[in-house]
């Protein structure tokens, strides 16, 4: 069924045809039409879960730690300070391996207050060992929350999956969107089973200590299954692909970027104009390209270095920055000239914008550049 | 029948654990577990029980039990429950966390757990401290008490009123009880696992090593602090509160006090101020 709704509303839209048991919810800007919405699918029957009216996100993800403990498929959502509010727990369900699948409406932090979009909730927080993907899309913004659950539940993962949005350029822009059937959804995302659930026949102890003999090999054991879900990632974009007609292509969408001589690095919803100026400079000559990262974690170090390496010059444009240093996004790619900041705030990022990013590439300039 | 002291569960739920000699908050947790039984879920944020239960692979619970982040019991417990739920088993979902993880950093949640009307049986081992890290003051320690952050003149404010607190939030059902009277605590969690809702226990349980008291003393004081009248016994059932015992000997307050190696900082003025505290 094609529909004309905004990326929170997809999420939502996605989140009720994976059908979790329990939604945990606290609201904040600009997450809440996604919790607004399951909220009305809870209460009119369209969505047979437990909905719990939280206190806090920190409440919010205890709670949902809880109920995937009890070996249920959880949901919950939140943004910026709702997400740092929570960070104590992020590391926290990782390490117990519980596969909730989040939402994150990207959100600039505080001080100073400012409730628009960048990047810089997220991307503080990505050594958690979370997956975190980043949707560009109202579509692809559904179609990632269907296949974060079949990634973080599959039993090689097991690792918490966080779909992230860019705050009002995503989650409250409207677009026409393909809803699945729930058949299809059903044919899609297998049950929930999991080994690590309370058990009364064979009751265990969770959330233990583990001193210095045993950390590191739960912790190593958390990277492996990190690492492994890059394989689980291709499986499930098949298997979409198979079901929905929608093929997507793992960590990376590289754009034009086989022949390019200019790279731009991206992430999120500012790609779209990217190829845009793309392909304006391709008709005036220019080899341009577009490398977007779909996966923050687990990170395609190895592809993106040989995507880059036989442009002359390329570039990380992100709504980020490691005060002191420079953007995260370019800390982790560490093969591009030029990082440039934008977007902060919600800022515009307009195609001038990224046109005179690709002039300042061919002229050799690099370093931090702030638009 | 009604559970006492004297038919309880033999088995052993809480176990091999490195709780320090005397420990009155691993009985607490050993008694409640032998009365809510093998289906009873154990939930227990940063403190001294999960620190001396937990450390793998030496896990001292033989029935389901975690550990939650410190602020969080309450919250984790709302989860459990709401999937157990959906799973269709019958538990009772059991939190046994200390003072400063009930009075300071886990109040918020589990105001939340409260008003939600959440089915949770909530139990608060008090030993008046901080005394996993160390013996540093919480908002459950009272007037005249040293620890490692009240030094020199003791703590110079009383105790919250939890069970105050609990029972304006809107819980069901809310008793404070001692590890001294056994009995009376056994009699509560099992009034407590037969009601819906929010239940929440309270009970005092002496700490040696935080409280200047010999190891072989945990109940005598745990008795005491109820018959000096310094600990009530007191339920909110109902809407209404009921003392489920006078004083027997509140004479006997300085007496308590000053046998108590943590009291040492009060004089003989402070000592009189404290009847009235």
């Amino acid at each position: 069924m094609r529909s004309f709704i905004s990326g929170n509303d997809a999420v939502a839209a996605a989140v009720r045809l994976a059908a979790p048991e329990v939604i945990s919810a606290y609201p904040i800007t600009p997450q809440t039409t996604v919790i607004e919405r399951l909220a009305e699918y809870v209460e009119s029957g369209g969505l047979d879960a437990e909905y719990i009216h939280v206190e806090s996100e920190h409440s919010a993800m205890s709670a949902a730690m809880g109920a995937s403990l009890a070996g249920v498929r959880t949901f919950t959502a939140t943004s910026s300070q709702g997400l740092l509010y929570m960070a104590e727990l992020l590391p926290y369900a990782a390490g117990g391996r519980f596969p909730i699948v989040m939402m994150n409406a990207n959100r600039s932090l505080a001080l100073p207050w400012n409730i628009y979009g960048d990047q810089r909730d997220s991307l503080s927080q990505l050594d958690c060992g979370w997956i975190q993907a980043y949707a560009e899309n109202a579509q692809e913004a559904l179609d990632m929350t269907l296949m974060a659950y079949y990634i973080a539940e599959n039993e090689r993962v097991r690792v918490p999956f966080m779909v992230n949005l860019d705050g009002f350029h995503l989650t409250h822009t409207y677009e026409v969107v393909e809803i699945p059937s729930q058949k299809q959804a059903d044919e899609f995302l297998p049950r929930f089973e999991t080994e690590n659930k309370i058990d009364f026949d064979r009751p265990k102890n969770f959330g233990f200590s583990a001193g210095p003999d045993w950390n590191a090999q739960f912790h190593r054991e958390h990277h492996e299954a990190m690492l492994r879900s890059t394989q689980v990632i291709a499986e499930a974009e098949d298997k979409f692909a198979r079901i929905f007609g929608r093929k997507y292509s793992g960590a990376l969408d590289a754009y034009r970027c086989d022949d390019a001589e200019y790279i731009l690095v991206t992430l999120g919803c500012v790609s779209g104009i990217c190829r845009q100026v793309t392909d304006a400079l391709r008709e005036e000559g220019v080899r341009a390209g577009v490398l977007r990262i779909r996966y923050m974690r687990p990170f395609a170090l190895d592809e993106i270095r040989a995507i880059l390496a036989p442009a002359r010059a390329s570039a990380v444009l992100e709504k980020d920055i490691s005060f002191g240093n420079a953007g995260t996004v370019f800390t982790n790619v560490g093969a591009a000239a030029m990082n440039v900041i934008g977007g902060l705030g919600g800022a515009d990022i307009s195609r001038e914008h990224v046109r005179s990013i690709f002039v300042r590439l061919k002229n050799g300039e690099n370093g931090v550049i702030w638009l | 029948m009604a559970v006492s002291v004297k038919n309880l569960d033999s088995r052993e739920f809480f176990f091999g654990h490195k709780a320090c000699a005397g420990c009155g908050g691993s009985l607490a947790v050993r008694i409640a577990l032998k009365v809510l039984g093998a289906r009873a879920v154990a939930v227990l944020p940063a403190g001294c029980m999960s620190a001396v239960g937990f450390n793998f692979p030496q896990l001292a619970f033989s029935n389901n039990a975690l550990i939650t982040p410190f602020a969080a019991t309450a919250s984790v417990m709302t989860g459990i429950e709401a999937g157990l739920r959906r799973r269709g088993e019958i538990a009772h979902v059991v939190g046994f966390a200390g003072d400063g993880g009930t009075a300071d950093i886990g109040l918020q949640a589990l105001s939340g757990a409260i008003d939600r009307g959440d089915n949770l049986i909530y139990i608060c081992y008090d030993n008046e401290a901080y005394m996993n890290t160390g013996i540093q003051k919480s908002g459950l320690t009272p007037f005249g008490a040293r620890t490692t952050t009240t030094p020199i003149t003791g703590s110079v404010r009383r105790k919250k009123d939890m069970l105050a607190i609990v029972a304006a939030n809107g819980a069901e059902y809310a008793a404070s009880a001692s590890v001294g009277y056994l009995d009376d605590y056994v009699t509560k969690i099992e009034k407590a696992a037969a009601k819906p809702g929010f239940k929440y226990i309270h009970v005092i349980a002496p700490c040696p090593t935080g409280w200047g008291i010999k190891t072989n003393e945990t109940i005598e004081i745990a008795r005491e602090a109820v018959d000096v009248g310094l600990w009530r016994l007191r339920e909110y059932e109902n809407g209404q509160w009921l003392e489920n015992c006078a004083p027997s000997r509140p004479e006997d307050l300085v007496k308590h006090l000053t046998r108590q190696g943590r009291f040492s900082a009060l004089d003989t003025d402070k000592l009189e101020e404290t009847k009235n505290v």
